[in-house]
C-alpha cells in the first residue's frame, strides 16, 4: 500500500466520442494537486474514468494505484483500495439515511479486509459519526436525512466531505466541491478537507475557479484543455489563471489542441 | 394413484375457459354452522351467502377486474373443507410488537382450537376481542348489528364463499371513547394443503375510540400441495374514532389467496392502513376505503415483493362519499423472476362530496426481465370542487445511484439491496410499532435474500 496514483497516457471516450486524449498525472500521498481548466475540457471525465464509471471507456493508457492496475477493478474495489471521489453532482438515494448508508459503507470496507467482520458496533459508529459531523459543523439530525434527497447544493457537498472523512481514503478527488457554496459553506468544507489532509492522503482538487485554493493550498497546479494537461506548475499558476483567465492558455495551446 | 400422477393427469387436461366451481353443498354450510354452535339467523345468513356464491359466475379474464389475473388453474374442484394442520406457528410471528407491546393476541387456526393471550385489561374497558365461537356464544348482539354491514356477503363470488363457509373468525369491538394504548394482534395460521380455509375479521371501533390492530395471515410453504384461502375483513370506524391497521400476508407459495376488505369511516374518523404482502402463489385482494362521513380521512400504504411464479393482484378503491374527506394511497412493489403484480386503483368522488382530497400512487421496481407489473390508476369524479391526483410508475433500479454507492465500496448486490430498502422505507415508516417495523423489515430482507439467491 504505497498510496501512489499514476495516470499514464490515458485516453477516454464517452459514447464513442474521445474526451481525454492522453493524460499523464501522478499523485503521491501527502501531495495536494489542483486540476483546473475551462468547462467541458474533460476534468469530470477523468474523475469518473478513475472511479470506473461504466459509460467512460478507456481506449488507451494505464492507471496504477498502489502498484496495481486500477483499471481492471470495479468501482467498489477501487473505493476499498483507497480511492475516493467527491462528486460534482452527488446522486440522491431516497429512503436511505446518511447514517445507514455510512454504516453500510464502513462495513463494506472492513469486510473486504476481514470477511468475518460482524459490522461496526453501534457505540463505535455513533462516536465516529459525531466526530466527523462536528468536523463539518453538521447538525446531528442530518444523519437521519435521506442521502442527498432534497439536500441543498451546499448540503450535498458537505455530505460528500463527510463521506471522505469517514472512509479515510489514500487518494481523494474533489470534483468542483466549491461550486454552489457560499463563503461560509466554502470555509467549512475546506476546513473539513484540511482536517483530513495529511501525509497519508493525496488530494486532487478539480475546479475552474481559484477561490477554493485560498483555503486548500495546492503544491501542484495543472491546466487541462480539450482533454489534455497542457500546463503544470506550482501554486503561482493558479494565481496567474485568476489574474489573466484562460485566454493565454488557449492561445498558447490552441494549435496543439485543434490538431488532436 | 400417487400424488404426482394425479397432478400430471390434471395438467394434461385442457384448461377450460373458467375455473371449476367449488364442490361444496348447502349441507356442508349447515354442518359447519351447527358445529360452530350458530343460532338459526346466522345459519340463514350463511345459506343465503352460499346461494349467492352458487349463483354468481366464476370470475374470468372476461371480467374487467380479472382481466390480468388468470385463475383457470384454481384447484377449486379438488378441495376439501378441512381443519388447519397442527403445525406450530412461525415463532417470528410471536415476537414483541413494540410500544406498549401486545394488549392481547389471538391465534386462529381454522378447525382447531384458537389460542389467546392477554386481554384481562380489555374486558375492564368493555373491549371485545375473541374468536368466532366466543363471538357466537357471547356477543350475538354485536354480530347481528354489524355482520356484513361493511362488506356485503353477496357482493362477490369470493366474499360469498368466505361468508358461507367460514370456519373461524375474530370479533373486535372497542366501546365509545376507549383508547387502547397497547396493540391487539390477530394471526390466522392455516398450514396444510388440499383444503379451503375461510375466515372473517370484524372490527368495530366505536365513537372516539382508538385501536391499533396487527392482523397477519400465513402458513408454512407446502411445495407439493395447493390450498385456497378466502377472507373477509370488515373495519367499521365510528365517528371521531381512529384505527391503525397493519396487515401482513405471508402465505406459503402454494396458497391461492382471495380477500375482500373494506373500511367504512364515519365523520372525522381516521384509518392508517399499512399492508404488506410477500406470500401466496396467487392473490386477489379487494381493499376499499369508504369515506362515509364528513372529515373522514384514510391513508393506505402497501408493499409487496414477489418472485418465482407469484401473481399478486391488489384492487383498491378510495370512495369519497361525503364532503371534506381525504384519502392517500401509496402502494409499492418489487418483482423478480417471472412474477407478476397488478394494481388497479380507483378514486371515486360521489356527487356532492365537495372538497374531497384524494391521492394515489403506485410504484413498481422490476428486478428481472421476465417480471411484469401492471399499474392501472383511475379516477371517477362526480363532484366539481375536489382535488385528486394520481400516478403510477414501473421502472428498474437506475445505474447512476448504483455507481455512486459502489464508489463508496459497496458491492453491486449491496448497493442494489440498499436502494430497494430505501424504496420501501416510506411504507415501513408508516408502521406505528417499533419492534413490528423491525420484524417487517427483516421479513422483507428474508424475501429479498431469497430473491438474490435464486434471482
Ligand atoms: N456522460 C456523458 N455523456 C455525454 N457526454 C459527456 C458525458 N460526460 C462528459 N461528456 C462530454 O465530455 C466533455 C467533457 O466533459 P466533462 O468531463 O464533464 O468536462 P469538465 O468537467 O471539464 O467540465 C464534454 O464535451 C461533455 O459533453
Ligand atoms: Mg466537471
Amino acid at each position: 500500500m504505497n498510496g501512489k496514483l499514476e495516470i499514464r497516457d490515458l485516453h477516454v471516450s464517452v459514447e464513442d466520442k474521445p474526451v481525454l486524449k492522453g493524460v499523464d498525472l501522478t499523485v503521491k500521498p501527502g501531495e495536494v494537486h489542483a486540476l483546473m481548466g475551462p468547462n467541458a475540457t474533460g476534468k469530470s471525465t477523468l474523475a469518473y474514468a478513475l472511479m470506473g464509471h461504466p459509460r467512460y471507456t478507456i481506449t488507451q493508457g494505464e492507471v496504477v494505484f498502489n502498484g496495481e492496475n486500477l483499471l481492471d477493478k470495479d468501482p467498489a474495489e477501487r473505493s476499498r483500495a483507497g480511492l475516493f471521489l467527491a462528486f460534482q453532482y452527488p446522486v440522491a438515494i431516497p429512503g436511505v439515511s446518511v447514517a445507514n448508508f455510512l454504516r453500510t459503507a464502513i462495513n463494506a470496507h472492513r469486510r473486504a479486509l476481514d470477511p468475518e467482520y460482524k459490522g461496526i458496533p453501534v457505540p463505535e459508529f455513533r462516536t465516529l459519526l459525531k466526530q466527523k459531523m462536528d468536523l463539518l459543523e453538521m447538525p446531528y439530525e442530518f444523519a437521519g436525512r435521506y442521502l442527498n434527497d432534497g439536500f441543498s447544493g451546499g448540503e450535498k457537498k458537505r455530505a460528500e466531505i463527510l463521506q471522505l472523512a469517514t472512509l479515510e481514503p489514500t487518494v481523494a478527488i474533489l470534483d468542483e466541491t466549491d461550486s454552489g457554496l457560499d463563503i461560509d459553506a466554502l470555509r467549512i468544507v475546506s476546513e473539513g478537507v484540511n482536517a483530513v489532509a495529511g501525509p497519508n492522503l493525496g488530494i486532487l482538487i478539480i475546479t475552474h475557479y481559484q477561490r477554493i485554493l485560498n483555503y486548500i493550498k495546492p503544491e501542484f497546479v495543472h491546466i487541462m484543455l480539450n482533454g489534455r494537461i497542457v500546463e503544470s506548475g506550482g501554486s503561482d499558476l493558479a494565481k496567474q489563471l485568476e489574474a489573466q483567465g484562460y485566454a493565454w492558455v488557449r492561445e498558447k495551446h490552441g494549435e496543439a489542441v485543434s490538431e488532436a | 394413484m400417487t400424488k404426482s400422477s394425479v397432478k400430471r393427469k390434471f395438467t394434461q387436461k385442457k384448461l377450460s375457459e373458467v375455473a371449476p366451481e367449488f364442490p361444496f353443498t348447502l349441507e356442508d354450510v349447515t354442518n359447519l354452522s351447527e358445529r360452530l354452535g350458530e343460532p338459526a339467523w346466522l345459519r340463514e345468513r350463511r345459506l343465503s351467502a352460499w346461494q349467492a356464491h352458487s349463483q354468481l359466475p366464476m370470475p374470468s379474464m372476461q371480467d374487467e377486474a380479472w382481466r390480468r389475473s388468470d385463475i383457470r388453474k384454481l384447484p377449486s374442484d379438488r378441495l376439501a373443507l378441512k381443519p388447519a394442520e397442527d403445525v406450530s406457528l412461525d415463532p417470528n410471528l410471536l415476537a414483541p410488537l413494540g410500544g406498549e407491546d401486545c394488549g392481547g393476541r389471538l391465534v386462529l387456526r381454522p378447525g382447531l382450537p384458537s389460542q389467546s393471550t392477554g386481554g384481562t385489561e380489555l374486558s375492564e374497558h368493555g373491549v371485545v376481542f375473541c374468536d368466532w365461537a366466543t363471538a357466537v356464544r357471547e356477543h350475538e348482539r354485536l354480530l347481528r348489528e354489524h355482520l356484513g354491514s361493511v362488506v356485503r356477503e353477496s357482493e362477490a363470488k369470493f366474499a360469498a364463499l368466505a361468508a358461507g363457509l367460514m370456519q373461524e373468525g375474530a370479533l373486535i369491538y372497542v366501546p365509545p371513547g376507549v383508547k387502547l394504548e397497547s396493540p391487539l394482534h390477530t394471526i390466522i395460521w392455516a398450514p396444510g394443503s388440499g383444503g379451503l380455509v375461510a375466515t372473517r375479521l370484524m372490527v368495530i371501533v366505536d365513537q372516539n375510540a382508538e385501536l391499533t390492530l396487527v392482523h397477519e395471515t400465513g402458513s408454512p410453504l407446502q411445495p407439493q400441495g395447493e390450498a385456497v384461502y378466502a377472507g373477509m375483513v370488515e373495519l367499521h370506524v365510528g365517528e371521531g374514532a381512529k384505527l391503525s391497521f397493519v396487515e401482513l400476508q405471508h402465505w406459503g407459495e402454494h396458497v391461492w389467496n382471495f380477500t375482500h376488505e373494506r373500511a367504512r369511516l364515519e365523520s372525522n374518523a381516521r384509518i392508517e392502513w399499512v399492508f404488506g404482502a410477500v406470500g401466496s402463489r396467487f392473490t386477489k385482494t379487494y381493499a376499499d376505503l369508504d369515506l362515509d362521513g364528513e372529515g373522514a380521512e384514510g391513508r393506505m400504504a402497501a408493499f409487496y415483493i414477489t418472485d418465482g411464479e407469484q401473481h399478486l393482484d391488489h384492487d383498491t378503491q378510495q370512495n369519497h362519499l361525503k364532503p371534506h374527506t381525504t384519502s392517500d394511497l401509496l402502494f409499492k412493489g418489487a418483482l423478480r423472476n417471472r412474477s407478476r403484480s397488478v394494481w388497479q386503483g380507483m378514486i371515486y368522488v360521489a356527487p356532492g362530496a365537495q372538497q374531497a382530497d384524494g391521492y394515489q400512487m403506485n410504484r413498481n421496481l422490476i428486478l428481472s426481465d421476465d417480471a411484469r407489473a401492471d399499474s392501472i390508476p383511475g379516477l371517477e369524479i362526480l363532484a366539481d370542487d375536489v382535488r385528486c391526483t394520481h400516478g403510477a410508475t414501473v421502472g428498474r433500479l437506475e445505474d447512476e445511484p448504483i455507481f455512486y454507492l459502489m464508489t463508496r465500496g459497496l458491492e453491486r448486490e449491496t448497493a442494489e439491496r440498499l436502494m430497494i430498502d430505501g424504496f420501501f422505507t416510506p411504507i415501513l415508516e408508516r408502521i406505528p410499532l417499533e419492534d413490528l417495523r423491525v420484524r417487517t423489515k427483516a421479513m422483507l430482507h428474508r424475501k429479498l435474500n431469497e430473491l438474490t439467491s435464486h434471482g
